[in-house]
């Protein structure tokens, strides 16, 4: 029998382990991302003037604002694109299903990450409406970042929203940052058993930071 | 003094890939804790043969958990889910009187069933014979141990030359994806010194084949790893994926002039 030559160019995106490579490195791109998002975002813990500079800080030069939005926007677009079509290539991998089916091993987080992916997507949408542009944001202020952001966790139900959906954001990248090391090929014995771990702290840390802007705003003026 | 019980069996029946099947229910009586799974179902088919009805089709060859044949979910689990353990080497000890079990074929579209518990993968043969081999000369091997090999090496070779090829990691893989087997050949071959030549080429199309066959993708869940028999571990598939990586990155088309040779 002949060997199915694979593997040039066009075919490299046709396996499924050319799509996962693609999650992976815009999975790097996106939590590399929401680090740097949360650590901004804890200024808002140091007044208004601190998060209203940073945020002018950031749009100090419009061409390099829109170029990183563009590398994320074309990341999230490649990320979401390749997990639809494994997600269809799953169902046709298995077309009858299991009576009963065990878990061994699986985790919560890397048995539903179909699922807290599209919540986090509907999650970025509402977001970005909510806090960059203001669309639905009831007292938006063009700016002042500090007054957005305290006037909307000043809701219970938005504050409370917000934290859920930090969650959520917990699943999805405790089993990816350990995934993205997989499929990236990032595995040695000596280190591997530490990437479950750092994935998980990693994970905290960037929910957890991100929560504690919503939670104390929201302590603060419960007070 | 030998513990012996019975137990209800809810069986997946099914005549042939294109019928439907179902699952019909059987009492094993009188299990002795010292049979084996296959014999406990052996013994369920003696029943069945002589009341003149269809015994249970399941594969099976060495029964000593080193050829691969066996192999069917028990209550979800991949050879019934005991570490390291075929289904024709876990006994029934681990059982209790009265136990439930359901037992179903391993399910993917890239193993069509043959009858009731019998499954062919031959899309395993198949990602194999694509690029899971070294090319030798005949009349001009060298001798094995002229080639200095790592004893690292060489035992992390050896982990991964154990896979049976028993299909229990696409059966409990939530994607039904067959990484860990490929992997393992891939890993195998591409640790020692004699698979070097073609360390490229048998990535790419190994992993092209079983595309073609149609298995799912890898989330890294660690299900193949938890019942594999043979207890490989999913650092192989990271390193097929590194290989897989390199390999698309540097390769370059093939030449087609020259001389026949
Ligand atoms: S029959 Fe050979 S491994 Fe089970």
């Amino acid at each position: 029998m002949s060997a199915t030559v694979a593997g040039t160019g066009s075919r490299f995106y046709e396996t499924a382990i050319g799509k996962k490579i693609v999650m992976a490195v815009t999975g790097v791109i996106l939590v590399g991302f929401v680090f740097v998002h949360m650590t901004g975002n804890l200024q808002v813990l140091q007044g208004a003037d601190k998060i209203n500079h940073y945020a002018k800080l950031l749009r100090t030069s419009m061409p390099l604002l829109w170029t990183a939005r563009l590398v994320l926007i074309a990341s999230v677009v490649l990320h979401v694109r390749a997990a639809l079509q494994l997600y269809a290539l799953k169902a046709a991998a298995r077309p009858v299903a299991y009576a009963k089916k065990a878990h061994r091993g699986a985790t919560l987080a890397s048995r539903t990450m179909i699922w807290s992916g599209y919540t986090l997507a509907i999650f970025i949408v509402l977001h970005i409406l909510h806090f960059t542009t203001g669309t639905i944001h009831t007292d938006f202020v063009e700016g002042d970042v500090f007054h957005n952001v305290t006037t909307a966790f000043k809701n219970p139900l938005i504050a409370a929203g917000y934290v859920v959906m930090m969650g959520f954001l917990f699943m999805h990248i405790s089993h990816g940052i350990f995934s993205l090391t997989q499929s990236l090929g990032l595995s040695h014995p000596r280190y591997s058993a530490a990437a479950k771990t750092v994935a998980r702290v990693l994970a905290v840390i960037i929910a957890v930071g991100f929560a504690a802007v919503p939670v104390a705003v929201f302590a603060v003026i419960a007070k | 003094m030998t513990r012996t019980f019975s137990l209800t069996l809810h069986v997946w029946r099914q005549k042939s890939a294109k019928q439907a099947g179902q699952f019909a229910k059987y009492i094993a009586a009188n299990v002795s804790e010292h049979m084996s799974f296959l014999e406990m179902l052996d013994v369920v088919n003696q029943d069945l043969l002589a009341k003149g009805e269809d015994p249970i089709a399941f594969d099976h060859d060495c029964r000593e958990g080193i050829c691969g044949s066996c192999g069917f979910m028990v209550n979800g689990d991949a050879h019934g889910g005991h570490r390291g353990t075929t289904i024709c080497q876990l006994h029934m000890r681990h059982f209790k009187d009265g136990e439930e079990l359901w037992l179903e074929p391993w399910r993917s579209a890239a193993f069509p069933i043959v009858k009731d518990l019998a499954v062919d993968r031959g899309a395993f043969d198949r990602i194999i014979a694509s690029g899971g081999f070294v090319s030798v000369p005949t009349g001009s091997a060298v001798d094995g141990n002229a080639i200095p090999v790592p004893k690292t090496e060489a035992d992390l070779a050896m982990d991964a030359a154990a896979c049976i090829g028993c299909g229990a990691c696409v059966a409990m893989c939530p994607n039904s994806a067959a990484q860990l087997f490929t992997a393992a050949k891939v890993g195998h071959l591409g640790l020692l010194p004699q698979g070097q030549p073609e360390r490229d080429r048998r990535v790419l199309a190994m992993v092209g084949q079983m595309t073609a066959e149609g298995f799912g993708h890898c989330t890294s869940t660690g299900e193949c790893e938890a019942v594999c028999p043979k207890e490989i571990p999913i650092a192989f598939i990271a390193r097929m994926n590194r290989d897989y990586l390199e390999a698309s990155v540097k390769e370059r088309p093939q030449a087609n002039r020259g001389g026949s040779g």
